[in-house]
């Protein structure tokens, strides 16, 4: 299968048939339940409920704090226990509603949204809205904000993400492979917004029975294309997708949009047909438990606000010590020290390792063999760029378009000498960034 | 739970190549050289590549040590380096000689800049280069079959003529590890196997070289001048194991040609115009000084401005 592609990435161990075919389990939570106010770039949202209020499964409890936000609502039915800072993922302590759960699942009404063939643009990008969805493959950006393009004349490609590149995930490929008809029924909502769009459906070759399953439901469907992808991380980074599918490329200035383009992940865009025609908000998702430390590594079907602690009991707990635990996969992911951590909208993936390669090998000197340079997806020299952050040399780190790398982890992750590449330019690049806002 | 997790910046991955693999790779890539090397010379071309090797690698333990610094011979390097520089010997040297080329290599080439990865130009070349200029009359007899004999570039230049044939095997006089250029080609196909180098730096240098020797050397396109040229005096050897030394050559991909083609013009103007016949560790030294200027002016361009394609 001759595969779009770009320029560098990696091949690292995909790990996926740990989990490849375990049907999704749906995951009934008990206990309390922990919603973090901010589950996605842009504005925390604002809690609408408070200490002591019963609330129901699907309804409401905080709303969009501005347009770049989103609305929370609760995944199960209960009492709001207390409002106050929660450990996340990341390691960050975030202002939550924590929900003690009653464990009877009583449903809210159905969102108050209308019928599809009567709706507007406005009405539907509303509806997303209103949803509470978010870019769930990891960025969280507000999707309702991603469907308001200044031009929506001017988007000829929706491309749906479902390379799904990163290691050990296999979310996406279950929701491709148990559920494509929601897919493909959500891209053609995308559509409906972008009369000049074609839909992509862009897949790894990894993954040939998503290909051909999608391929025979869309045989009809005269604006949706699937095309595969050649298997390499990161084929899912946003500008290396556009790039593959499209072969037109925009820097860390643009938007996908500049280039008439509009770019979801599968689960973001299953979550808009829930909300489009099943007229239900965002408050589950698929989450993947695996790696070697874990003893039955499983896809579940989770309600945000789930702890991973109690989803790693559910798949058996440990068999052995784990070294290293990953909310997300081994690329992108965030190494957690508390377990005791909310599942939100964008957890991918709970990965579990029994030996911490970070650990096992010391960085030594770098010997300038150069081939960060030649995986970088974002074509910059990455020891370059890591030693002038060592140095705190702003000037040179931008003039070698610092500025450029996405944090894909493919530096460090070939590097001979294990160098840390990818944790400096990180940390310049979010320095450069937080001085900028201050001026 | 009671044991503590580690925490780390993603990524939390890392591929299996390490520097000590890559070094182990060069090494096991110039076995075929050394071996001829010493089935060719004898048992003084076997003594020379133990000795320099050994000192190399003793230099950079007892640096580190009296420094207090981390030990990092088992990176290999120091080894490739004593290697290197025993091949670049000619099989009549003392013992003694390699030793002083490997304490110069090591100590004031690569330790005092910084160690491994932080070295201006090749330790190898630059201790060969220095006993070259300290110990000429010893550095330059080539004995060959008990007799006194000089190499065929020397006989080129003196005006005799040289079996194209004996150089490709190696059936000359040379130093240590240059003389079979299929030994050396052997090597340099087992690096770029396993992905160590690419071609990029050998052939802009070979390929300039050629030309050079065509237009400027006299001789005009005379094949058989023409590859006794690339055959001889350590071109080959200089191509795919020197002048690809990753510290000492550019990052940058079309650096990487630029510092190919200064190799060629430099290598050249010392063969066509210099009172020595050969030039090869002087042009890869001389070109390793011009490395941080060519990678200055090679920045390749960033994703979605213009460098996707």
């Amino acid at each position: 299968m001759a595969g779009f592609t770009f320029k560098g990435g990696v091949h690292p161990y995909e790990g996926k048939e740990l989990t490849k075919d375990k049907p999704i389990k749906r995951f009934i939570p008990e206990g309390d339940m922990v919603f973090p106010l901010s589950q996605h770039i842009g504005a925390p949202a604002k809690s609408v409920v408070k200490k002591g209020d019963r609330v129901l499964a699907g309804q409401l409890i905080a709303e969009a704090g501005g347009f770049v936000s989103a609305n929370i609502y609760s995944s199960v039915s209960g009492t709001v226990k207390s409002i106050g800072p929660h450990r996340v993922a990341t390691g960050d302590m975030v202002e939550s509603i924590t929900i003690e759960n009653d464990g009877l699942f009583e449903a809210a009404e159905p969102l108050p949204i209308g019928d599809i063939a009567e709706m507007s643009k406005q009405d539907v990008i509303d509806a997303v809205s209103l949803a509470g969805i978010v870019g769930m493959g990891g960025a969280g950006f507000p999707t309702h904000v991603k469907l308001s393009p200044k031009e929506p004349d001017k988007i000829y490609y929706c491309i749906v993400n479902c390379s799904e590149c990163e290691p050990y995930l296999t979310s996406d490929y279950r929701r491709m492979i148990e559920e494509p008809e929601k897919l493909v029924a959500g891209l053609k909502i995308i559509l409906c917004l972008f009369e000049h769009a074609e839909g992509i459906l862009a897949v790894e070759d990894n993954k040939p029975d998503c290909i051909q399953k999608l391929r025979e439901l869309t045989i009809d469907e005269k604006r949706i294309t699937v095309k595969p992808l050649k298997t390499k991380y990161p084929q899912g980074a946003e500008r290396q997708l556009i790039y593959a599918t499209t072969k037109r490329a925009i820097n860390s200035s643009m938007l996908p949009a500049d280039a008439g383009c509009i770019v979801n992940n599968v689960d973001t865009v299953v979550s808009i047909y829930h909300a489009i025609i099943e007229k239900r908000p965002l408050t589950e998702r698929i989450v993947t438990v695996t790696g070697d430390a874990v003893r039955e590594p499983q896809n579940y079907l989770v309600p945000i606000g789930t702890s991973y602690s109690q989803l790693l009991e559910a798949s058996g707990g440990f068999k052995t010590t784990p070294a290293k635990v990953v909310s997300g996969g081994p690329m992108m992911g965030f190494a957690m020290f508390d377990l005791d951590v909310p599942i939100i909208k964008t957890s991918s993936a709970i990965t579990c390792f029994t030996e911490d390669e970070v650990a096992k090998y010391k960085p030594s000197n770098c010997i300038n063999c150069g081939r960060c340079a030649d995986v970088c997806p974002g074509r910059v020299i990455p020891a370059r760029l890591a030693d002038f952050a060592e140095n705190n040399d702003v000037e040179k780190f931008l003039e070698y378009n610092g500025m450029e790398c996405c944090e894909c982890g493919c530096c460090s992750y070939i590097c001979p000498a294990k160098r840390q590449l990818t944790q400096s330019i990180k940390t310049m690049r979010k320095l450069i960034l937080a001085n900028k806002k201050k001026k | 739970m009671s044991d503590l997790l580690n925490v780390s910046s993603g990524p939390h991955v890392r591929d299996r190549l390490t520097t000590g693999k890559i070094m182990g790779i060069v090494l096991l890539a110039l076995l075929p050289a050394s071996g001829y090397g010493i089935w060719h010379f004898g048992v003084n071309a076997a003594i020379l590549i133990v000795v320099s090797v050994a000192a190399c690698v003793l230099t950079e333990l007892v640096y580190e040590l009296i420094m207090k610094q981390p030990v990092t011979i088992g990176d290999l390097s120091a080894a490739v380096t004593g290697l290197l520089l025993a091949l670049n010997m000619p099989p009549t040297a003392a013992w003694w000689l390699p030793v002083i080329g490997g304490v110069f290599a090591i100590v004031f080439v690569k330790m005092l800049f910084g160690g491994l990865g932080q070295n201006f130009m090749n330790p190898a070349l630059a201790g060969r280069c220095f006993l070259v200029i300290c110990f000429a009359a010893r550095m330059t007899n080539f004995n060959y079959d008990g007799m006194t004999s000089a190499t065929p570039l020397a006989l080129i230049k003196a005006g005799n003529s040289v079996n194209v044939r004996d150089m490709v095997l190696g059936n000359i006089a040379g130093t240590v590890g240059e003389t079979s250029v299929i030994a050396i080609v052997a090597g340099a196909c087992i690096m770029i196997g396993f992905g160590i180098i690419d071609l990029k730096i050998p052939a802009s240098y070979l390929i300039t070289f050629f030309i050079f020797m065509g237009l400027f050397a006299g001789h005009g396109w005379d094949m058989n001048y023409l590859t006794a040229q690339l055959a001889g005096g350590g071109l080959m050897l200089g191509a795919f194991f020197m002048a690809t030394d990753y510290a000492t050559c550019p990052i940058t991909d079309k650096g990487k040609i630029v510092y190919g083609i200064c190799l060629g013009i430099m290598t050249g103007i010392f063969r066509c115009f210099s009172s020595s016949a050969e030039g090869v560790s002087f042009a890869i030294i001389f070109c390793n000084l011009l490395v941080p200027l060519i990678e200055k002016y090679t920045l390749p361009k960033c994703f979605g401005k213009g460098g996707e394609i």
